[in-house]
């Protein structure tokens, strides 16, 4: 049996199940990561000092990482447009690009965590410290699963265009939808945890 | 594929890179005004609007927010009023606490006893 509603739009809800699926989920990303801020603003108003954030992280690396990561919203969504056209050749052009604007965040992650372990800054070190870990450490993992949806649908899930090319293109629109989130979730990271 | 379809997708594309070039230059604006000489809550202010305005950016035209459903934006609105009482409710707990001498249950103690 078929599993109904992956391509045709459900009547009560007017989207295909997929879509209402991950709207969903988003939501409940949502409340986690807004646990992490309040959790943020809670340590910062009542503590009776707290760093500038330049002083500590690396402003330019981080500015750039956000630049990588808008423009890996522009090729995903440049992804779906190409399926829509039809077109499956470019789409896995733009998909892969993004893919690789997701490497390449991590990578500048990476150096800057392996800056900040070599002056032994630590989670342990202070509350600024483990705030920023975790909340930047949460979001790569984020990043991190995303790419691994993506290198399926490059790989082994990319043999859904062949046999239902609408079902794989709203596979792609849900992925989507969830890497602009991440996306989303850094462009608040950025200014509250580097420049303030 | 029809034509106007095709034309309506196209019409998407341009929508993209404006919004890319947009993130991209409130991104550097972020980064200017942060340097600048101002108060801390000044600084906080105007970092959160322009982040504001990015996130809505993307969520309006990547996500398609600005052309969705009625049902998602129930879910969005209800998350949305969850994630305010999230922050806000522990936020207000602490402020109320603000004033309130350290050991203020000892110190009632302590004057109890000079009560007869």
């Amino acid at each position: 049996m078929q599993i109904p509603y992956t391509v045709d739009v459900r009547p009560d809800t007017g989207l295909y199940n997929a879509k209402l699926g991950i709207w969903l989920f988003l939501a409940s990303e949502v409340m986690l990561f807004g646990a992490l801020f309040s959790t943020y603003i809670l340590l910062r108003v009542a503590a009776p000092v707290w760093p500038h954030g330049s002083d500590i992280l690396n402003v330019p690396l981080a500015t750039v990482n956000t630049m990588v990561l808008i423009t890996s919203s522009v090729t995903m969504v440049m992804t779906w447009v190409a399926l829509k056209l039809k077109q499956f050749g470019r789409a896995r052009m733009w998909l892969t690009l993004t893919f690789l604007c997701g490497v390449g965040f991590m990578v500048i992650k990476s150096i800057e965590y392996s800056a900040k372990f070599s002056h032994h800054l630590y989670p342990s070190t202070n509350t600024f410290m483990a705030i920023y870990f975790t909340l930047t450490g949460l979001h790569g993992l984020h990043v991190l699963g995303g790419m691994l949806v993506m290198a399926y649908f490059l790989g082994p899930g990319a043999r859904m265009w062949n046999t239902e090319p609408e079902r794989y293109t709203n596979r792609i629109e849900v992925l989507g939808l969830y890497w602009h989130f991440v996306d989303l979730v850094w462009i608040f990271l950025f200014p509250v945890l580097y420049l303030l | 594929m029809s034509e106007s379809h095709a034309h309506d997708v196209s019409k998407h594309v341009k929508s993209y890179v404006l919004v890319f070039v947009g993130l991209a230059v409130l991104t550097a604006v972020t980064v200017w005004i942060a340097g600048l000489q101002h108060t801390v809550m000044a600084g906080v202010v105007l970092a959160l609007i322009i982040a504001t305005i990015k996130g809505s950016m993307v969520a309006s035209f990547f996500m398609h927010l600005i052309s969705e459903r009625k049902g998602i934006y129930w879910v969005l609105a209800l998350t949305a009023i969850f994630f305010l009482a999230l922050i806000f409710l522990p936020l207000g707990a602490f402020m109320d606490q603000q004033g309130t001498p350290l050991h203020s249950t000892g110190a009632v103690e302590t004057s109890s006893h000079h009560v007869p």
